[in-house]
């Protein structure tokens, strides 16, 4: 195949676009600029840890099942682990956006980052909901039967049926938690691509 | 056992729970804690120092 045919190639050209926009040094940099040397930077690879350990210990939970994290010592510590972790998470998003919104942080074409980053966090409570109701306890019950009344005086009731152990279950443990980290993944790298924030009187000024 | 019956003392959880009422605000004590931790978190993460940030020489 000669070479412009290869240029024309849909593999080649979306190798192009992508290592121009995210070329190594940007994926994996050496250096961070010196704004970055603050607390307020780490909440984010915070969340990122605990939305790990969420996975992890959700992974482990599914293995063997809500009979074995009900009844047992090693359930109840993995259990309290994945419950942990969410608290973590939350706390730390939370922190997170608190910052971000202070800081800005959709300045610089960064308003898709600021974006996935709203919508990750929406879909993180929809997936800590989902959880709450899967529990397969009282507290479960409890919180299943209080919340079908609100969500039936949305309309959505009719499609998302909080009463539904099966359905609620699966939004937790496969779409919720498959979008969060999709989402995850995309607020990455749009942060690669553009790079941290900087503060307001370091940034270079817009255009109007 | 004696420091769980303790901690079962410090935080009877077979009991409703406490509720701060202000005005239109009504939020579980636990909440109002964890709520007040974020804040100070916050508020220590923008004004505590950040080791080495004197080494650091901006890179870009």
């Amino acid at each position: 195949m000669s070479s412009p045919d290869i240029e024309r190639q849909w593999t080649t050209r979306l190798r192009h676009r992508v290592t121009g926009h995210l070329p190594p040094e940007k994926v994996l940099p050496d250096t961070q600029p010196a704004y970055v040397a603050s607390w307020i930077y780490v909440f984010g690879v915070t969340t990122m840890v605990a939305l790990s350990m969420v996975i992890l210990t959700g992974f482990v939970l599914a293995i063997r099942g809500p009979l074995w994290w009900h009844t047992s010592g090693v359930g109840h510590y993995v259990n309290s682990l994945h419950l942990w972790s969410v608290e973590v998470f939350f706390f730390a998003m939370v922190i997170h956006l608190w910052g971000k919104f202070f800081m800005a942080a959709w300045r610089g074409r960064r308003a898709l980052t600021w974006v996935t980053g709203v919508v990750t966090f929406l879909t993180s409570i929809a997936a800590a909901f989902t959880g709450y109701v899967s529990q397969t306890n009282f507290d479960s019950q409890w919180i299943s039967t209080q919340a079908k009344d609100g969500i039936n005086a949305t309309g959505a009731g009719s499609i998302f049926n909080v009463l539904n152990l099966g359905q609620m279950l699966m939004w937790h443990i496969v779409l919720l938690p498959l979008v969060a980290v999709i989402l995850t993944a995309v607020h990455v790298v749009l942060v690669r691509v553009r790079g941290v924030v900087p503060p307001f009187e370091d940034a270079p000024p817009e255009k109007p | 056992m004696a420091g769980l019956a303790l901690l079962a003392a410090l935080f009877p959880l077979d009991h409703l729970g406490g509720y701060i009422h202000w005005g239109w605000v009504d939020i579980s004590y636990a909440n109002a804690i964890v709520v007040a931790l974020m804040v100070i978190v916050f508020v220590a993460a923008l004004l505590a120092p950040f080791p080495g940030h004197g080494r650091r020489k901006e890179s870009r």
